[in-house]
């Protein structure tokens, strides 16, 4: 029988995505066993995220400092804006490391069935920032789902006389993917947009 | 409970960390929902997408759970999603509308004949004005389904059967050229399209009068005082369509 604290550790863990009771209860007893070298360094880097974490005002992104280590970078090109939907899918991209340029989180997408409208969303931030000058092309890289592809259409309506080139994400066959395997959309879709070899 | 057969997504929403909830209309069982495991991964997620049309088995153990659905792929709507704004909106719109307004396992065999025309309409013909017509159709056969629908048959004030300019906004009902004109700024134009027979391909300005009538008695008296994103959504697929009237 362990004690309150511990098992309302357990139950904190449990409620994490990937992590059930049993997994949860399996990383406390290690945080528990290798006190000084797991348990300790993690409480201080939870306490110092909680302490700085913030939102970037500029892109919407999530970092211990505002503006974000992308937008503050003087290295990327400042004249190129990818708008994504989440966080996760900037560091989806960003972890792919094959654009050099800013992004733009919305937080999210609309949806008629969860009541997320657009000034729910950092559009009127993104369009503020493609009127700034300076910035040539917006890519939309919303997911391939009816409220991002809605979401999409919206931005490119919104984004209509600002002057940038909006463009967006290729949908089609996946690298290392099987035609055997793919599902008739993404099929019919990669014939649409073929281009010549 | 067990019922198997042909059916058209109408709705996803994640639950969980690999899950998902569906609304489907079908033929004879109306709307479906029902919980699919393994719902947002890969390799069912692209099964989910709303005007899709599969073929789905739906169990449950009592009549008052929700039920588990198994599903497999028929044709994707996924063309119809990645093609202009006005394809997107009307998938989006349709597919809501659907979900939203329908009670759940209430058979409207009409109204899954008249989604799945809609559909076909959308994957066959280019004519962007051939679909969101039949999108006006499409609403007036689910107020009507719902025991809203228009009487365009008739003139409410004279019971004339030619001529029929406009629906009043009060009774739904048609009124004649003659006797609406004296009113005409308080009537809602009632579109050529709808009165004329046969498959002319309807001109925008009929096309985005057709929403702004169906519009007025689907915010009235169907989706009253809920989902304001809902209307909102309808008004962009409006404001797309007068954008091409322009």
């Amino acid at each position: 029988m362990a004690s309150p604290e511990i098992d309302q550790l357990t139950s904190l863990l449990a409620k994490l995505p990937g992590l059930g009771p049993r997994s949860a209860r399996r990383a406390v007893l290690h945080l528990l066993k290798k006190r000084e070298t797991a348990l300790n360094p993690l409480i201080g880097a939870l306490q110092t995220l909680a302490d700085r974490l913030t939102t970037c005002t500029t892109c919407g992104n999530v970092d211990t400092r505002d503006p974000c280590g992308i937008c503050a970078d003087p290295r990327r090109d400042r004249t190129v804006i990818c708008v994504v939907e989440e966080v996760s899918d900037l560091w989806a991209l960003d972890r792919a490391g094959s654009f050099g340029g800013l992004y733009h989180v919305l937080g999210g997408r609309l949806s008629a069935l969860d009541g997320v409208r657009p000034e729910d969303l950092g559009i009127d931030r993104l369009v503020a920032r493609a009127r700034d000058g300076g910035v040539t092309e917006v890519i939309l890289a919303m997911n391939a789902t009816l409220e991002g592809q809605t979401t999409a259409h919206y931005l490119a309506d919104r984004l209509e006389g600002t002057g940038v080139r909006v463009t967006q994400l290729a949908h089609g066959v996946p690298v290392g993917g099987e035609l055997d395997y793919l599902d008739d959309g993404t099929l019919a879709q990669a014939l649409k947009a073929r281009s010549p070899v | 409970m067990h019922w198997s057969g042909p059916a058209i997504v109408c709705a996803t929403l994640p639950h969980g960390e690999a899950g998902a909830i569906v609304r489907l209309l079908t033929p004879d069982a109306g709307l479906l929902a029902g919980y699919v495991r393994g719902g947002g991964g890969r390799r069912t997620r692209p099964a989910l997408i709303p005007g899709n049309r599969i073929s789905a088995r739906w169990h449950a153990r009592v009549e008052s759970q929700l039920g588990h659905v198994t599903l497999e792929l028929d044709q994707s709507a996924g063309p119809l999603m990645l093609g202009s704004r006005l394809s997107t909106a009307v998938l989006a719109w349709s597919t809501a509308l659907t979900a939203h307004a329908l009670p759940e396992r209430h058979p409207y065999p009409a109204l899954y004949d008249a989604l799945a025309g809609l559909l076909t309409v959308m994957g066959a013909t280019e004519d962007p004005r051939a679909w969101c017509a039949a999108l006006v159709r499409y609403e007036l056969i689910l107020m009507s389904e719902l025991g809203f629908g228009l009487d365009l048959s008739c003139c409410v004030a004279t019971g004339a059967t030619d001529d029929l300019a406009f629906v009043s906004p009060k009774s739904s009902q048609a009124v004649s050229r003659a006797a609406g004109l004296p009113w005409a700024d308080r009537m809602l134009p009632l579109p050529g399209f709808l009165a004329r027979a046969g498959t002319h391909i309807a001109p925008w300005p009929e096309i985005a009068d057709g929403l702004r009538l169906t519009g007025h008695f689907i915010e009235r008296d169907i989706l009253h005082g809920r989902v304001a994103e809902s209307l909102e959504a309808r008004q962009r697929l409006l404001r797309w369509i007068e954008a091409e009237t322009r």
